[in-house]
């Protein structure tokens, strides 16, 4: 049968048939099973009440389990099963040690780290930056309408629009990539220092410092003995845990910054961006974060226009310059929806497959744990270890979870 | 900020052209796709998209007429004519010409230059020439080189290719109308499955209602690469196999808690009293959901029609892992341009074209619809 067919068909049909069961069903259960009428009319009535949700549910909760929770338990199952011919066999956390004695493994590992940190960072701020400064002029609609458009790009989209961007050709051919492009006018001279050694320099110092103050402001509170309630030993991990992913990064930004200012650039030689090892990560991010700002910044900028006006005229009115309003006015304000947007994104990066998959695949060390999974299930085969790797990424999730269901919880009563 | 005097000028310039700036480093590389996806094969090659709205300077080797075509007067040999008629390609007006291959830009239209001894050559900028010679010439026409500006050319033939051309390795056509049938079914179901369950989760009263929103909300960060092989299997065992139905159901699931999160969001917020009043005047659960709860959540409804639709439209890896199966007949466009990246990654011009195909229908859906995509947003975040 034709699919385009089949397809209206389908809807036809499945929309057909959504309609007539919930239909139907509220007829059986109002006319046949609990008829209100007769002598027991007002307890058939309750009792119809009481079923009624259920129906209007049902649909919805046979699919959420189906799709959702059932595999989060079958996906645990078959991450402690080696897959035999006909059947499965228990091998306890052999999948596991497996995975963590492969050194792709920990590529996928490490660079999934880098992106947890850089893509919503930027995006994050990006966006913040893009809604505050288009907040206030005359055509920042148009401005922010462009900046959201790669919303609607596919990641596979976005993929080939990049490698146009990063397109190497031979040394003294024209080159049509416009990154290679403007390398090319790079000479090695004063302004070549200043845009390719002092400016990555200075932000590489301004994230290492700012991380490595996070992370002093993490663990400061273990040592300070300060009246009030004792930490809890979760806290506790926690705290530790943030420290070391601090110190991590620290590290990261500091081995950087020495191989920044130590290394000679190849300038006047044509790069291929995407088999620079490390520094392709970066260059698949970009992507990533091209999508995701427009994303930041429609949701900042709803919330910087919730801000009070009071709270900003005082501030004038007291003498703050724009930086300050902005610092230490609106962005306080907003906190809360700007934690939102990063632990969106983050999810978003967690699950990032399609960009690494189109690109460069893993290869030149630039693996990511979703596509590290897909390369195990579907390429070796390996149930197995796919499944342990899927729960990696089920795990680094699960805080989010967490977090979103407790604040749920806390908004509904 | 604005009521500062003073403070105004100066920073509203600069803010201004920071944004222009940024828009201009946001809208660039599609629009670089876009002009490549109109260029030819040697365009792409040969320069930058970026200069491809310019006007191209292009060298181009030329002769004079054969000797036999020589006239004698007045003691030399004279050959006229045009240069471009020779060649029989359409005149471009010449800005410098040459006669060795050493220095292609010697001379400037009506100079006279001397290609040997006792000859002599002039071209004036239509391409016409006068080439005499003291002795017979023999052999072919005397060698030109003149570079022209040549104007920007776009062309529809990528599209054609891609999209008419019927080959198998680069038609998007049918991929096309696979990601159509994917798409719909999976855009219009959830939403009516979502719709009736947000309709019991906003306004009926159940024991356990609190805890199935948590769940709701718990299911909405669950990767769907959890799902891929328990449901493979399943659907592997249930005998749907790798198809369309079973990309119709997986989307389905994977939309569901956002569809419920986002319309009961929404129907809390619809005014109790129009609901209570329906109640009382004796309308029943399915006539409020279908006459009143319907119509007035069209917005949320228009949100999450727009997610899902992007999203499934966009998507790659459920169409590899649910869809997609060995014969490749059921191929969706994202997919097909993977292959594309890989069999065609020299090719621009057939990727920048099949790429913008795919793009092209979520951006009008984006544009036409971009208000309901930001209230969806907001709703779906800002809680």
């Amino acid at each position: 049968m034709n699919p385009a067919l089949q397809g209206l068909l389908t809807i036809v049909f499945g929309v057909g048939g959504c309609v007539a069961y919930f239909y139907f069903s509220n007829i059986f259960l109002d006319k046949v099973l609990f008829p209100a009428r007769g002598e027991n009319a007002g307890r058939n009535i309750n009792r119809a009440n009481m079923v009624r949700p259920w129906l209007f549910l049902f649909p919805a909760l046979f699919v959420l389990g189906l799709y959702l929770a059932y595999p989060v338990v079958e996906t645990m199952r078959l991450s402690l099963t080696e897959r035999v011919p006909g059947g499965s066999v228990w091998v306890g956390l052999d999948n596991y040690t497996q995975m963590a004695s492969e050194p792709k493994f920990w590529e996928a590992m490490s660079n999934n780290l880098l992106w947890l940190v850089v893509v919503p960072a930027a995006s994050t701020a990006f966006g913040l930056l893009v809604a505050q400064l288009t907040d206030r002029i005359g055509w920042g609609a148009f401005a922010k309408s462009l900046i959201f458009m790669p919303m609607a790009i596919s990641f596979v989209g976005a993929a080939v629009i990049f490698k146009l961007v990063y397109d190497t050709r031979p040394a003294g051919a024209e080159q049509i990539g416009i990154l290679n492009a403007v390398w090319l006018t790079f000479d090695g001279g004063v302004w070549s220092v200043i845009v390719l050694k002092i400016v990555p320099a200075l932000l590489i110092l301004a994230f290492g410092a700012a991380v490595a103050y996070l992370g002093y402001i993490a663990v400061r509170p273990m040592w300070q003995s300060r009246p009030g309630p004792r930490m809890g030993a979760a806290a506790m991990i926690l705290r530790v845990i943030l420290a070391i992913v601090a110190l991590w990064l620290v590290w990261t930004s500091v081995s950087g910054l020495i191989s920044l200012l130590s290394a000679t650039p190849p300038y006047g030689v044509p790069q291929t961006w995407l088999t620079i090892p490390f520094y392709n990560n970066f260059f698949l991010m970009i992507v990533l974060v091209w999508i995701q700002t427009g994303f930041a910044m429609v949701i900042l900028s709803a919330a910087l226009r919730g801000i009070p006006e009071e709270t900003v005229e005082a501030a004038i009115v007291d003498g703050a310059n724009p930086f300050q309003i902005f610092f230490q006015i609106k962005v306080p304000q907003i906190m809360s929806t700007i934690v939102v947007v990063w632990t969106t994104i983050t999810i978003v990066v967690l699950k990032v497959f399609d960009i690494v998959f189109a690109m460069t695949n893993g290869q030149w060390e630039t693996q990511v744990l979703a596509n590290y999974m897909y390369d195990k299930l579907f390429r070796a085969n390996d149930w197995g270890v796919g499944s342990a790797a899927a729960m990696v990424i089920m795990l680094m999730v699960t805080p989010i979870l967490v977090w979103n269901v407790y604040n749920a919880r806390k908004e509904m009563r | 900020m604005d009521n500062i005097a003073g403070t105004k000028s100066s920073l509203t310039w600069a803010v201004h052209i920071s944004v222009a700036l940024l828009v201009l480093l946001w809208v660039f590389p599609t629009v670089g796709l876009l002009v490549s996806s109109f260029r030819t094969a040697d365009q792409i090659s040969s320069s930058g998209w970026w200069k491809s709205m310019f006007p191209a300077e292009q060298t181009l080797q030329l002769r004079t007429a054969g000797t036999d075509e020589a006239v004698q007067a007045d003691g030399v040999w004279v050959i006229e004519g045009n240069l471009y008629d020779v060649e029989g390609i359409d005149p471009l007006p010449i800005s410098t010409w040459g006669v060795s291959s050493r220095d292609v830009a010697a001379f400037v239209p009506g100079d006279e230059a001397a290609p040997g001894d006792g000859e002599t050559m002039v071209v004036q900028e239509n391409g016409d020439y006068v080439y005499t010679s003291a002795e017979e010439p023999s052999g072919r026409g005397q060698r030109v080189f003149v570079t022209a500006s040549v104007p920007p050319e776009f062309t529809l033939d990528n599209y054609e290719q891609v999209l008419f051309s019927g080959n198998t390795t680069d038609s998007m056509a049918k991929a096309f109308f696979n990601t159509l049938t994917v798409t719909i079914p999976a855009t219009i179901i959830p939403i009516l499955v979502a719709a009736f369950a947000a309709y019991a989760l906003a306004w009926m009263d159940f024991p356990g209602r609190a805890l199935l929103i948590a769940a709701i909300v718990a299911l909405l960060v669950v990767p769907l690469q959890l799902a891929l092989i328990p449901l493979l299997k399943l659907h592997t065992d249930i005998g749907i196999g790798k198809g369309y139905v079973g990309v119709w159901l997986a989307h389905t699931g994977f939309g569901m808690p956002l569809a419920i999160y986002l319309l009961r969001n929404y129907m809390v917020g619809l005014p109790r009293d129009i609901i209570e009043n329906a109640k009382v005047d004796g309308a029943t659960d399915f006539q409020i959901f279908t006459k009143i709860i319907l119509p007035l959540s069209f917005p949320a409804l228009a949100s999450f029609a727009i997610f899902q639709f992007l999203w499934t439209w966009n998507d790659l890896l459920v169409a590899i892992v649910f869809l997609i199966d060995a014969t490749g007949d059921t191929t969706v466009m994202t997919r097909q341009i993977v292959e594309l990246l890989g069999t065609r990654g020299g090719n621009w011009e057939i990727l920048a074209t099949a790429a913008f195909v795919s793009i092209a229908v979520p951006l009008v859906v984006f544009f036409a619809m971009q208000r309901y995509l930001v209230r969806g947003l907001l709703a779906g975040s800002v809680k």
